[in-house]
């Protein structure tokens, strides 16, 4: 079937089988690996996107589900060669260690900020309780996001 | 893991839905928010040859004040119920336990309507809207009918809906809360609860359900009783397991989900304000 998806402000068609994930048509079809795939089975958050602004695991979903919405990756958050805010704080904080978990974490919590601007530490735990890091380094994740979170709303004070 | 192959349908009204259920019987399948059917289809634990894409009928995506009930369309996501206001002020239950199931990016794509029509003993809403005595909405080829949420389970993973019926609205009586409660019990955040009890206490009764305590999200009716004859929590929760058909798994055996079940339902009423 035809199908044609904004992906990072791009408008993207293809033409998939039904079945066709949305993480395989990012990454296969479209070449975004910035999209990890981690478990496969919904727990992990690695294959983490924004579907029409809203974080979504990208293994969970037929790319059929997306025609005609707007699907951002990883890819599609830096300004040029400018990184997004959130991709700043994790280099800055140290929020990653092998780094597979990085753009899902950074894609769920980009998302978490839009709907909480000014978490708690317990907030932002509990908000990325659908991503998980295997090398575990939750602390300084935490510690990025509430960098983040400090940094723009003392901007817009 | 990549499901079998099907033909993928987007119904653009829930009569195009109907219509394509009446066609297809027993080889289609209603698709939400999917966060329950494609997983089991990944796993080829379900292989539908038809798949009635409803997650953009945007018009069942409602949660309207209908006097003595909240209308909730059935296509509403667990983080609309989360953030409601009407729900926070009405329905309190309700929208605390949607922020509870699974995480952030489950409630933003998963439905209130699928997550009642999966029947799954081990989900959250079912046992809230049996604790509210919730009404249901179906609608199929021959107009719509009501079913009571006491009524609505008939087995693991098996409801009332016929099979070209679709779940379109959920009725939540506006009580008259004097106190609720929410307990689920899970070792990983993310996890559906090993067990879970969702109590709402109003307009003089008490209403009490049970997460994963048998083949279908159940009622605790002996509970329940027990309250409605004057006993306190602690004297009431030792009834928690009546009935009950707790399973063994991977988390735990059915003794410990029994002890748990006792344990929950007594936090749960003492929650909700019973001595
Ligand atoms: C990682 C993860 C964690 C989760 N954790 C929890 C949890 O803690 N607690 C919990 O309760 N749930 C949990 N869930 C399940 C989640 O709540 C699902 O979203 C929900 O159970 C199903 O809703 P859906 O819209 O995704 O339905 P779908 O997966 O699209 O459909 C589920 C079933 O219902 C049928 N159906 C869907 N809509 C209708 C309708 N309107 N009328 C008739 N039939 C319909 C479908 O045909 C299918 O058989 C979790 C899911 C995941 C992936
Ligand atoms: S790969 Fe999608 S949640 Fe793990
Ligand atoms: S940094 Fe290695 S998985 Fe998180």
């Amino acid at each position: 079937m035809q199908i044609t998806v904004t992906v990072n402000g791009v408008e993207r068609s293809g033409d998939v089988e039904p079945r066709t994930l949305l993480v395989h048509f990012l990454r296969d079809e479209l070449g975004l690996t910035g999209t990890n795939i981690g478990c496969d089975t919904s727990s992990c958050g690695a294959c983490t996107i924004h579907v029409d602004g809203q974080s979504a695991k990208s293994c969970t979903m037929l790319a059929a589900q997306a025609d005609g919405l707007t699907v951002t990756t990883i890819e599609g958050l830096a300004d040029g060669d400018t990184l997004h805010p959130m991709q700043r704080c994790f280099q800055e904080n140290h929020g990653l260690q092998c780094g597979y978990c990085t753009p899902g974490m950074v894609m769920a919590a980009v998302s978490l900020l839009d709907e909480n601007p000014n978490p708690s530490e317990t907030e932002v735990r509990i908000g990325l309780e659908g991503n998980l890091c295997r090398c575990t380094g939750y602390h300084n994740i935490v510690k990025s996001v509430l960098a983040c979170a400090a940094e723009s709303t003392g901007a817009s004070k | 893991m990549i499901p079998a192959s099907f033909d993928y349908l987007r119904a653009d009204s829930v009569d195009a839905a109907i219509a394509a259920l009446t066609e297809h019987g027993d080889e289609a399948k209603l698709l939400a928010g999917g966060h329950s059917l494609l997983p089991l289809m990944k796993l080829r634990l379900a292989t539908p040859s038809v798949l009635v894409d409803v997650g953009r009928l945007d018009d069942l995506r409602y949660i309207n004040d209908a006097g003595d009930h909240i209308a909730i369309g059935a296509l509403t996501r667990h983080r609309d119920l989360e953030i409601s206001t009407l729900l926070a002020a009405d329905a309190p239950l309700l929208s605390h336990a949607a922020g509870h199931v699974g995480d952030p990016q489950v409630r933003h794509r998963g439905t209130l309507g699928g997550s009642l029509a999966h029947a799954d003993p081990a989900s959250d809403l079912p046992a809230v809207i049996l604790a509210m005595g919730a009404t249901l909405v179906a609608t199929g080829p021959n107009g719509t009918r009501e079913i009571a949420a006491a009524d609505f389970y008939t087995g693991f993973l098996e409801s009332a809906l016929a099979p070209d019926e679709l779940l379109t609205e959920i009725r939540i009586p506006k009580l008259d809360t004097q106190g609720w409660s929410f307990q689920k019990f899970n070792r990983r955040a993310q996890d559906w609860a090993i067990v879970g009890v969702a109590t709402v206490r109003a307009n003089g009764s008490t209403g009490v359900a049970l997460v994963n305590m048998g083949s279908t999200p159940l009622l605790a009716s002996a509970v329940m009783d027990a309250v409605k004859s004057g006993a306190s929590a602690a004297d009431a929760s030792a009834h928690a397991n009546e009935g009950t058909e707790a399973q063994s798994d991977i988390n735990a055996s059915s003794e410990y989900r029994e002890h748990l079940a006792r344990v929950l339902v007594r936090r749960s009423l003492e929650e909700s304000g019973l001595a």
